[in-house]
This record gives C-alpha cells, sequence and structure tokens, in this order.
C-alpha cells in the first residue's frame, strides 16, 4: 500500500461517492458547528425546501460573533445594545429551537468561541471532519481533524444532506524543528511561517504542520498554529494526534468514555502520515532561530520580528497603500511605536494558557497610561477558571478589562471597537483594513507581546520582560 | 438561479492585491439574516468618507463604472473570512464575473454557489485587462473562454460539475439530496447501525 499523509486517511474515510472528473466526491461530515452570523439564511433554505436537520446529533450551535462582552448585556437584564445583533441572536434561538438543534444559548456556562468551545466540549477530536460556516474552523485541525471552513449555502447543504461536493485538495508539509526561545511562541511560529509562504502560499492546500517543535506544543498551541493556516490560504491545517492530544479530550464530556475511549485511541494512533507519505509542497523552518513577531501591514503576511523595521519596497504602490494606512513609513523601526489599544482575545489566543502567558507579566505590574486593554476570555469555563487561578484580578489590578467570552474586538460587528488611527496590539489573526473598526490600526502578535505592549504602552518586546 | 452562458461588459478594474472579504463588505453588515440588499454595502470602507457620502475618487463611484459586470482585481482576491456576503454584496452591486490571476479558495467556492464567475488568467493577460479598464470582455461559460477585443482567447479553469449547474441552472443542494441512499448506506456501514 502507498504511503499515505494524515490528511489522505482522514479524507479517505470521509468519502461517501469518489469524484469523478465531472462530480467532486460527496464527503461526509462528522460534526458541523455553526453559529449565529453564518447560519440564518442557510435555515431559511431549509425551511422554504420543507427539509429537516438530517444529524441533530452531528450538530451543535453556539452564538459568538455579534454578542456583547459586556456582563450587564449577558447576565444582567440589559437588552444586547446592538439591535441588529440582538435579532441575530434571536434568529439563532428561533431556528435552534424550530429545528431541535443544540444549541449553546447566551447564558449557557459553556458557551464561548465556536473554535475554542467544540475541543473544550470534546466534540472536537481525531479524525473526524468538521466544518462551520467561519474560516478559523482550520482551528480544530490541531488535533488530526480535517476542518475547514465554508459559506453559507453549504451550511445548508450540510444541514440538509451531512455532506459536501468537494474535490480533494493539495498538500502541503510545513516542518518546524528544533527548540522554541524563551518567549518565542506559537504565535510567532505561525506569523513566521505566514511571513514566509505569504498570504496566498497555502491556497488549493491543506498543510500538515510536523517536527519536533509542533511535536513539543501543548494542545493550546497547537490549535493557535492551525488557526492561522487559513491566514496563509490553506483550506486546513492538520496536526497528528499524540499523547498530547489524547492527554487533552479524555474526559470531556462528548469525548469517548470507558472502553470506547481505549478503542478511539487505537484508531487514532493509525492517522499519522506514514513514513515516506508525499505533498505537493513542502517548507521547512527552524525553531530555534524565531524571534517574537508583529506585523506592521494590512495582511497577516506582512509581519516582521519586534525588533526589525518595517521593510522597504520602493515603487509597489499596493504597499505604500498598506503603509499609509497603518501609519507607517517604510524602514521605520517596530519597536518603541506608541500603542493606543491592546486587545488579548480571539479564537487565535484567548485559551488559558494565552491568559497566563499575559499575567505573567501584567502581575504586580500596570497597564501604561492612556492605553485601554480589552482582556476577552474564549469561553465561559476559560473566564471562570482564569477567575478561580487569580488571573482576572491580575488583569483588573492592572487596569485592564476583563469581559464576557466571545469573538470581541477581532471583528467590529459586536460593540467591541479600536477607534480610526489607533493602533492596537492584538492577539486575534487579521489586520485587515477596517477589520477592528473603521481606520482602526492592527498589529499582530502574541499574547506576550501584547501584554508587554500593554505595560509600555509602545511595541515591546516580551523577552524585556523575562526573568 | 437562472442559467449562465454567455456574459459581455466593460470591466472595472481594483488593483490592489490580496483583497480581503472584509474589504468586500466589512463585518458591521453581517448582522443581516438575509442575503438581499448587501449591495449598497459593497466596498463600504473604501467607497464611502465618514459622512456616509460616496468617494468620487473610488473606481465603483465613477461613471464609467456605472453597469459593468466583470470586476478585475489585483493578483489573490477574497482571502480572508468565509462570508458569503461578500459574494452576494458583489451579485447584488451587479458584479457576475470577478478576474484574477488567484482567487482564495472559499470566497471561489462561495462564488460558484451564487453565479458570481471566479476566472484566473496567467500573468500576461491579467497585466493586460490591469492597464486596460474599461475594455468589453466576453465571458463564455460553457467555451470555458474569455475574449478580449484584441482577438485573444484565453481558456479559464472552472470545476467541471459547478461549471454544468451554472450553466443548466442546476441547484447542487438538490444533486445531493438524489444521492441520499449512498449518504445513508455509508452512514450504516461507519456507524454499525
Amino acid at each position: 500500500m502507498t504511503a499515505q499523509s494524515l490528511f489522505e486517511k482522514v479524507w479517505q474515510r470521509h468519502v461517501v461517492v469518489p469524484e469523478t472528473d465531472d462530480t467532486p466526491a460527496i464527503l461526509y461530515i462528522d460534526l458541523h458547528l455553526t453559529h449565529e452570523v453564518t447560519s440564518p439564511q442557510a435555515f431559511d433554505v431549509l425551511r422554504a425546501r420543507k427539509l429537516p436537520v438530517r444529524r441533530l446529533d452531528r450538530t451543535l450551535a453556539t452564538m459568538d460573533h455579534s454578542t456583547p462582552t459586556d456582563t450587564a448585556q449577558i447576565f444582567g437584564g440589559l437588552p444586547i445594545k446592538l439591535e441588529s445583533a440582538a435579532r441575530q441572536v434571536r434568529q439563532l434561538e428561533v431556528n435552534c429551537a424550530e429545528f431541535g438543534v443544540n444549541l449553546i444559548g447566551l447564558q449557557d456556562s459553556r458557551r464561548g468561541i465556536v473554535h475554542i468551545i467544540g475541543p473544550e466540549q470534546g466534540a472536537t477530536q481525531p479524525g473526524k471532519t468538521i466544518v462551520c460556516g467561519d474560516s478559523h474552523t482550520s482551528t480544530h485541525g490541531a488535533f488530526g481533524a480535517l476542518a475547514f471552513g465554508i459559506g453559507t449555502t453549504e451550511v445548508g447543504y450540510v444541514l440538509a444532506t451531512q455532506c459536501l461536493l468537494q474535490r480533494k485538495p493539495k498538500t502541503l508539509e510545513i516542518v518546524v524543528n528544533g527548540r522554541l526561545p524563551a518567549g518565542v511562541s506559537a504565535k510567532d511560529v505561525v506569523l513566521a511561517v505566514i511571513g514566509k509562504i505569504g498570504v496566498n502560499g497555502g491556497t488549493g492546500h491543506v498543510i500538515e504542520f510536523r517536527g519536533s517543535a509542533i511535536a513539543a506544543m501543548s494542545m493550546d498551541e497547537r490549535m493557535t498554529v492551525c488557526n492561522m493556516s487559513i491566514e496563509a490560504g490553506a483550506r486546513a491545517g492538520m496536526i497528528a494526534p499524540d499523547a498530547t492530544t489524547y492527554e487533552y479530550l479524555k474526559g470531556r464530556p462528548f469525548a469517548p468514555q470507558g472502553t470506547d475511549w481505549d478503542k478511539a485511541v487505537a484508531d487514532w494512533n493509525t492517522l499519522s502520515s506514514d513514513a515516506g507519505a508525499a505533498f505537493d509542497k513542502s517548507a521547512a523552518f527552524d525553531a530555534s532561530t524565531l524571534e517574537p513577531m508583529i506585523t506592521f501591514g494590512t495582511n497577516p503576511g506582512m509581519v516582521t520580528t519586534i525588533s526589525g523595521n518595517v521593510p522597504e519596497r520602493p515603487g509597489d504602490a499596493v504597499f505604500a497603500k498598506s503603509l499609509a494606512y497603518m501609519g507607517l513609513t517604510a524602514g521605520e523601526r517596530m519597536a518603541e511605536k506608541p500603542v493606543q489599544v491592546v486587545f488579548i482575545g480571539s479564537c487565535t489566543n484567548a485559551r488559558l494558557s494565552d491568559l497566563e502567558a499575559a499575567a505573567t507579566i501584567l502581575r504586580g505590574r500596570k497597564v501604561a497610561r492612556g492605553v485601554r486593554a480589552l482582556i476577552v476570555p474564549g469561553s465561559q469555563q476559560i473566564k471562570l477558571e482564569a477567575e478561580q487561578r487569580g488571573l482576572a484580578k491580575v488583569f483588573t489590578d492592572a487596569g485592564a478589562e476583563w469581559r464576557e467570552s466571545g469573538c470581541s474586538m477581532c471583528l467590529g460587528m459586536n460593540g467591541d471597537l479600536v477607534d480610526a488611527g489607533q493602533y492596537c496590539v492584538s492577539t486575534s489573526n487579521r489586520n485587515f483594513e477596517g477589520r477592528q473598526g473603521i481606520g482602526a490600526r492592527t498589529l499582530l502578535a502574541s499574547p506576550a507581546s501584547a501584554a508587554a505592549a500593554a505595560v509600555r504602552g509602545r511595541v515591546t518586546d516580551p523577552r524585556e520582560f523575562l526573568g | 438561479m437562472d442559467p449562465i452562458t454567455v456574459i459581455r461588459s466593460r470591466t472595472v478594474v481594483m488593483p490592489s492585491t490580496n483583497i480581503d472579504t472584509d474589504q468586500i463588505i466589512p463585518a458591521r453588515f453581517l448582522t443581516t439574516t438575509v442575503r438581499e440588499g448587501l449591495g449598497v454595502s459593497l466596498f463600504a470602507d473604501w467607497r464611502y468618507d465618514q459622512a456616509g457620502q460616496p468617494k468620487p475618487d473610488f473606481v465603483l463611484n465613477q461613471p464609467a463604472a456605472r453597469g459593468c459586470q466583470v470586476l478585475v482585481a489585483g493578483r489573490n482576491i477574497g482571502c480572508g473570512s468565509s462570508r458569503e456576503h461578500a459574494p452576494w454584496a458583489l451579485l447584488d452591486f451587479g458584479i457576475r464575473v470577478v478576474i484574477s490571476t488567484e482567487i482564495a479558495d472559499i470566497f471561489r467556492n462561495n462564488s460558484l454557489k451564487n453565479g458570481l464567475l471566479p476566472v484566473v488568467v496567467d500573468e500576461a493577460t491579467h497585466e493586460w485587462l490591469l492597464a486596460n479598464p474599461g475594455v468589453e470582455v466576453e465571458v463564455d461559460l460553457p467555451a470555458s473562454t474569455l475574449r478580449l477585443t484584441d482577438g485573444r482567447e484565453v481558456t479559464f479553469p472552472i470545476e467541471s460539475f459547478s461549471r454544468y449547474c451554472l450553466m443548466n441552472g442546476i441547484d447542487e443542494l438538490g444533486y445531493l439530496l438524489q444521492q441520499m441512499d449512498a449518504i445513508e448506506r455509508y452512514e450504516r456501514t461507519r456507524e454499525g447501525a
């Protein structure tokens, strides 16, 4: 038998009807996560065609994008301030009630960002196909699942049939070997990867991240890496499951229990890419040479080291337009740039270890005068745990805002906004123009780098706070 | 959906590279629960000033853009968010074809599902199109061919099943629903029911 990659194994298991020249494969979807923004029009299609949701046991809904992070609006009886957001949230409640979909609702203690609660509840598992009407579905690939974002029309297909029409993507192997230096995080790794291969480097491909630096990562870190696969244009990012994966999953509500667990692990152990498996493309990185990274432009590929300078590209009008939007000059140093906002949150970096990394720097220190620091846990469970461990107190003592979970300031649709012209060091995933608010200037970085910027009020290498 | 065969139109050119779906339609317009009426918000942050007035220097606000159904974009359009609101907004505005050297996966897929044709061309053709804004082109879906006024014919790749469905006005969900026997068989085998 020919050597197969992790992706090929998971793909093959889910082919209902193989592809031909004339027709794509019919691919079975094990888990469909859905949220308030990209589902209403899909439920309308079901209604118009008098179709039920075919597999309620494989469908899980929550609300995260347009929900406020203000406690009074979630638990205090105040209405959601943004009227259109309130309508959208209500519409999801109506749709889930009408079709019988399991909804983790607004006040549910399990609620959070869809890509954080899937793993947290143990619904995300190795070998599964997972889709959601959201590009950051790639996050779940950290468990060795094939997980990718789809549009609303396809949300409707999956609700109605549990299947998608798919052409088999190509594969891209990204090998990261070596030991990460202290103060350099998974976020820095993935930013460096995107900086190298570009925002279109993964188009048409599923990435498999491998190598000793990836194997050494925790699940939280692996999720950060896979989360941003889409920022390299990839269909999905995947990491082979191993003992770290199983240790994370064991005992979680949706994870297999008892003897089923042992059977599942035995099966998951067969998923890793075979020795000699072929990839369509390959790229390699040496973790030991990486540094804390920060973006300077208007896409995640426009990234440099915090100790570095804005690159110079004379004659490139698009590059110049991007720098003009950012208010930066070619050749300018990134370090010491004053910042007005710090956002620690999003499906990229709002898990407990991200908050711990930020707290390590913020503990006993203050957010610089004139800086607004917003810290938004990825889920209500993470919020609770951060409060129990004293992290929340570290943040509020430092003068940061501590909020209810949600997508928050990652995208400007829930009331958490960066003002025009302000610089925001953000642990989120996209620095596109206007992403965090009209005219907002986003600098993507790791939680440690964001916390360092909050304390200094300037772009700062977090290693200055180490030891 | 109405069948699509040949689209003839002048082009409107936006040379920016990596135009992401947040630019095509910013997130604040995503709290809608319907798919209609998004054209007015297309490229909102590039198109309108702070007072909500159209910026006269933005290409879609210029008289020459009126009635154009073909958008020629810089390299790699559609990256970022999976929001299907992006093709909905383009179509609602009147754009029916997007041409670039690269088109991001999810955006291309969403476009095909809605009858917005994603046309990927070679660098030379792309440069010619960028240099000749407003030129009349013919996009022939059955022949997978883009015809230029200088007589050039450029074939473009397009997924065969999507092309068949678009040419014949066939709905892909209908096709999937017809495969229910195979789907149920697959479930029985895998789930041991």
